[in-house]
């Protein structure tokens, strides 16, 4: 199938089109539940490190630095490509999944047009430049929710988080995962246009096909994950 | 005209088509008539080569189109139109921009002449300009239709398939819908091939009719011979509707 999605096209002007539709779909649309969900999660993470760290022998900066590493090393990379395999993947396979059910792929294949290309290269190229600038905005609404809800609810306070988050920073820890997230985007466009493109019968397979691509989607993005850290971290 | 000769396909050791051999002639309404599961949609996917057959030829015109690498074979497709079952209209765009699409992809049309050729394609086919923003989801079952042919002619095709193009539909739509068919089939001199059993379009615009069952050729002729046809299997299939069979006595 990647040999059909990488031919080249019949006309870049379309596949432009298709791009920037798919990025603002894809991408822009995903903006509000990273957001969201990585301003809860930095809480979350601020409130649980000053929990297991209630020790007086512990700096308290040490709360900034473990909600500002486990964000840019796990959260931002791993787990938001994998509720993004969720939000993203399933929408990717049941859009093309219905494609196919209902003729349109075969009638984009009569017309002349390599279906293969037009429907995935743009959803392919679009996750996965749109991931990078994902992971950098859940880095920092997830540092911005631990700084709220730290000094909110005592635990922290603000000097204190904001020393933290600055204290032994290493960039290539967010290098590291940018490299990630062009794997993981890959994947999260990939897998689920493969079960969508090869989808057969009508609704309910669509829905399994759904179902498949993203646990199938899941358990890639860990794998790669090991891989990659074993190779890039250690 | 399109001709195939002698085509076989299987699907994991099931045999579909089992030899058909038929011509369809150009600017007349070819239909392939037969029971569900006869093979007639495995047929006609096969002549557009969305099949491949296991052996046999199949010719568009001159050009030998089993025979036609894939990269001629995407400019050959180009020569031809589609109406689907199910309309396969794309969901996601309008009305105006479903008709546009093959346009967009494969002309160098100006956005001027391209909005022409639009409104030249759905005025044919009778959409009214207060639909032309409108979604597929929007219309009526009888309109996709209509916008399904308005987009398999928007590239002046030489040949159009329509795979059942009536289903669906009431008896009325469907009447408009044949005779859409067989008018754009004669005014743009296109090798139409129909793929029905509704009997009503095989009696309104059944210029030629190929009937298949389990796979192989059964009987060809015109709808003013099939009414009187001594081919069981035919017969079987005609007048299993008892409407036909009064038409038969009456005559």
């Amino acid at each position: 199938m990647l040999k059909k999605v990488f031919a080249r096209p019949e006309k870049h002007k379309m596949y432009f089109r298709q791009l920037f539709h798919e990025i603002d779909n894809l991408g822009v649309n995903s903006v509000g539940i990273v957001i969201v969900i990585s301003v809860f999660i930095g809480g979350i993470m601020t409130i649980q490190f000053a929990y297991s760290m209630a020790n007086p022998l512990y700096p308290s900066e040490l709360i900034g630095l473990g909600t500002r590493d486990t964000l840019i090393l796990e959260f931002s990379s791993t787990m938001l490509a994998l509720i993004m395999a969720g939000k993203i993947g399933s929408n990717i396979t049941s859009e093309i999944g219905t494609m196919r059910v209902t003729e349109q792929i075969d009638s984009l294949e009569i017309m002349g047009v390599n279906s293969a290309s037009y429907l995935i290269l743009p959803k392919l190229v679009a996750v996965v430049f749109i991931f990078p600038f994902l992971y950098i905005l859940s880095v920092f609404f997830g540092i911005l929710g631990g700084l709220v809800t730290g000094p909110l609810v005592g635990v922290i306070s603000i000097p204190d988080y904001i020393e933290g988050i600055q204290w032994l920073f290493i960039p290539y820890y967010v290098t590291f995962s940018i490299i990630k997230m062009f794997f993981f985007g890959f994947l999260v466009a990939s897998v689920p246009a493969y079960f969508g493109y090869y989808v057969k019968g009508g609704a309910l397979e669509v829905g399994k096909a759904s179902t498949k691509a993203v646990v199938n989607t899941n358990i890639l993005i860990l794998l790669f994950d090991l891989i990659l850290t074993r190779l890039l971290l250690t | 005209m399109i001709a195939v000769k002698d085509i076989h396909k299987t699907f994991e050791g099931n045999k579909v088509l089992k030899g058909i051999s038929a011509e369809f002639a150009k600017g007349k309404t070819n239909l392939i008539i037969g029971r569900s599961g006869s093979g007639k949609t495995v047929l006609l996917k096969s002549i557009l080569g969305l099949f491949d057959i296991d052996s046999g030829e199949i010719w568009y015109d001159n050009r030998n189109f089993t025979e036609t690498r894939e990269k001629d074979r995407k400019k050959m497709r180009q020569e031809i139109g589609m109406v689907f079952q199910g309309g396969a209209l794309f969901d996601s765009i309008s009305v105006e921009e479903n008709v546009q699409f093959p346009l967009d992809m494969f002309t160098k049309m100006s956005a001027a002449e391209k909005s022409k050729r639009v409104k030249f394609c759905l005025d044919h086919v009778n959409i009214e300009k207060k639909a032309f923003g409108l979604n597929p989801s929007e219309i009526s079952g009888g309109m996709q239709k209509r916008v399904a042919i308005a987009r398999a002619i928007a590239l002046n095709p030489k040949y159009l398939f329509c795979d059942e193009p009536n289903s669906g539909l009431d008896p009325e739509t469907a009447t408009v819908i044949d005779k859409l068919i067989q008018s754009l089939t004669k005014e743009f001199e296109m090798t139409t091939i129909i793929n029905t059993h509704d009997m009503n379009s095989v009696i309104e615009i059944g210029e030629s009719i190929l009937f298949i069952s389990k796979g192989k050729k059964e009987w060809v002729g015109t709808k003013n011979e099939i009414l009187n046809s001594n081919n069981k299997k035919l017969n079987d299939f005609i007048f299993a509707n008892k409407l036909y069979a009064q038409m038969k006595e009456s005559k």
